[in-house]
């Protein structure tokens, strides 16, 4: 009796934390949506005064003029900006993120090597921003000027070479984390037919882990349309639609973190806009990385 | 699981604790007593501002924080009510004004300049006109070895070398102070580009703060740029003379900054020095100001909040801290502006009543 009435009050408080710890968990999720519903929602509402002023053409003004009484803002050049630096940036990013995956997921999957480089590429993704933009202002920037690709060594291209390395990390790890997961059973069938390795990595690793590949470049895009620091210290910080990818620009994110400080009125609530304009963008690049991920896995 | 329970228990009762701590400040009495002086603003004179509010701390025991979050989030911050004091680079014009909730006043605490900055193989000291700055800043002279700059520059040898302008790309008081002075000494420059915390500017690179403007300068061959004089001083840049009203080229110093304030000064304080009539004054000169409001019962704010926030600024204008400016390389401020600092102080009330 005594026993069974201890067991009966253990199980009622065993149901209790049960109950505690499934609340918890629905309100961490909750909490979640209410934080993004109420991001969009403050975000929308400080843009209100600018979308009145400047309406539809905000988004295809080329004009950043915050002086008083000649005030007009439009975000064409860092839409643009923001949009060609973190392309190029895949772009270049693209071909050493992927022989990475491959090399950690199919190559080398174990071993000092391996694990060494992983570490390092875990370590890309921990270093500040601040300091990949002092090593392109110090390292890099020297370097494009001595190439004589730009006279002073800022500019979109030294922005995208900085951000291909910050990215690399997020575009390589989910891939090789994929790649090692293609089932050894449909390797070694391709194998048993006679395929080569090349031609393994071909027919069989990339049709499976596809999807998931392409995920990290989504995931890596999404990071570089977001980054801030590094780009304000390299792009050159110029409100000018840039000619060319040797040109100095500016990107939707820089130009908030630099002008937000001593902004007011009509240039406060433009540059809120900008960043609701900065979250749509971000939200349409997830979409269609989804769409086609949705593609690549059926 | 017991320890879980223990742990979330703990977090909610932090949680209820904090929340009380909250509201319970709300409800401040009015006869509470001083505890914290709260101010925001400018980060052109915060190291001025830190090392004298770090002075009165330890002498004094009263806690003063200041935030250096700009000149705009601190008139931001006084118009939200959420701090004792603001601080601005610019003074707020009469529409500015007209939006606060209650009638700002404007202490002068110090005075800075803007200097032109320039990185050039073996180091030249120039001198620039006015017309040399507007042609320099617009873009219309884009080459070191221009006649122009040769014509005011005898015998310095200026080599062929591509000029890079330097601008902040923050909004930033420095910007402001010398976008006012070029648009006082150029009909161009206030027709095409104005006056504004931040600009849109016609050529040149933009640099994150005084030190992103002062290290691209440093790391590019041919750059120049406009920095404040503090941050110049400390870092020893080379900068260049400038021909004032008067027709004279002055270097920036503490003593030609001073001296740019010595001529007259409305009751209010709120004067543009830039392009100052005085003869051995450096044309790219400002005040700062600290803002508060005239009447100091706000937001449930105590009596002795009120003191203690007109007693700190009254002694930032004091001679005891004013001597400090120098040490942080900044200009103190003249006899007649510190007189002039000390009457609107007075006109303070609380409740309407004077606090002298």
């Amino acid at each position: 009796m005594e026993a069974s009435s201890s067991f009966n009050r253990n199980r009622s408080k065993l149901m209790n934390s049960e109950k505690i710890f499934r609340y918890l968990l629905i309100g961490s999720g909750v909490l979640i949506v209410l934080i993004a519903i109420g991001i969009v929602t403050t975000l929308f509402i400080g843009s209100i005064p600018s979308f009145k002023e400047f309406g539809f053409g905000f988004i295809y003004s080329t004009d950043w003029n915050p002086t008083q009484g000649r005030e007009s803002y439009g975000a064409l050049p860092f839409i643009i900006g923001t949009l060609v630096t973190s392309v190029l940036a895949l772009l270049i990013t693209f071909p050493f993120a992927f022989s990475i995956s491959l090399f950690l997921g199919e190559y080398f999957k174990n071993g000092k090597l391996p694990s060494f480089l992983r570490s390092v590429i875990d370590l890309l993704a921990g270093i500040p921003s601040v300091v990949y933009g002092l090593w392109g202002f110090y390292a890099l920037r020297p370097i494009i000027t001595d190439l004589g690709l730009n006279a002073q060594g800022f500019g979109i291209f030294t922005s995208s070479i900085i951000l291909a390395i910050m990215i690399i990390p997020y575009a390589s790890s989910l891939g090789s984390e994929v790649i090692s997961m293609v089932p050894g059973s449909l390797k070694e069938a391709a194998y048993s037919l006679g395929a080569t390795r090349f031609e393994v990595v071909k027919t069989v690793i990339i049709p499976n882990a596809g999807s998931g590949i392409f995920a990290g470049y989504i995931l890596a895009l999404g990071r570089a349309i977001g980054e801030t620091m590094a780009v304000t210290m390299l792009i050159g910080n110029s409100n000018k639609i840039p000619t060319g990818i040797f040109d100095l620009g500016n990107t939707m994110a820089s130009l908030i973190a630099n002008q937000f400080g001593e902004a007011d009125g009509l240039k406060y609530t433009s540059l809120v806009e900008i960043g609701l304009l900065l979250f749509v963008i971000t939200g349409i690049v997830n979409y269609i990385g989804k769409l086609i991920m949705k593609k690549l896995s059926a | 699981m017991k320890k879980f329970q223990l742990l979330l228990t703990a977090v909610i009762a932090v949680a209820l604790m904090a929340g009380c701590g909250g509201s319970g400040k709300e409800k401040a009495k009015t006869a509470e007593k001083a505890e914290t002086i709260t101010g925001a603003g400018a980060t052109f004179p915060q190291p001025f501002y830190n090392k004298i509010f770090k002075n009165y701390s330890s002498e004094k025991g009263l806690l003063v924080t200041y935030g250096g979050i700009g000149s705009g989030g601190g008139i931001r911050s006084l118009k939200d009510e959420i701090v004792d004091f603001g601080a601005s680079d610019a003074f707020l014009n009469d529409a500015k004004l007209a939006e606060m909730p209650g009638k700002v006043l404007h202490i002068p605490t110090c005075l800075g300049a803007v200097v032109a900055a320039y990185n050039l193989p073996e180091k030249p000291e120039l001198k620039f006109t006015p017309e040399l700055m507007e042609g320099i800043f617009m873009g219309k002279i884009t080459n070191w070895n221009d006649a122009k700059i040769a014509a005011v520059n005898p015998g310095i040898n200026l080599p062929d070398l591509a000029i890079t302008v330097v601008y902040r790309s923050d909004g930033s008081g420095t910007t402001f102070i010398f976008s006012d002075y070029m648009s006082k000494v150029s009909a161009d420059w206030k027709e095409k580009i104005g006056t504004g915390k931040a600009l849109q500017w016609p050529v040149g690179i933009g640099a994150k703060g005084n030190p992103g403007v002062a290290g691209t300068i440093s790391q590019t061959v041919g750059a120049i740029g406009y920095i404040g004089s503090e941050y110049a001083f400390a870092q020893d840049i080379p900068v260049a003379s400038i021909q004032n009203l008067a027709g004279n080229f002055i270097k920036p110093s503490v003593e030609s900054v001073s001296a740019s304030a010595k001529g007259e000064m409305p009751a209010d304080t709120r004067v543009s020095l830039t392009n100052t009539d005085a003869v051995d004054g450096y044309p790219i000169s400002s005040f700062t100001w600290l803002i508060i409001y005239k009447e100091q019962n706000y937001k449930n704010r105590s009596l002795d909040q009120a003191v203690q926030t007109i007693k700190l600024i009254d002694w930032a204008i004091s001679a005891d801290a004013q001597k400090e400016t120098t040490k942080v390389h900044y200009a103190p401020l003249p006899e007649t502006a510190v007189a002039k600092a000390k009457a609107v102080l007075s006109t303070v009330t609380y409740n309407g009543k004077s606090l002298k």
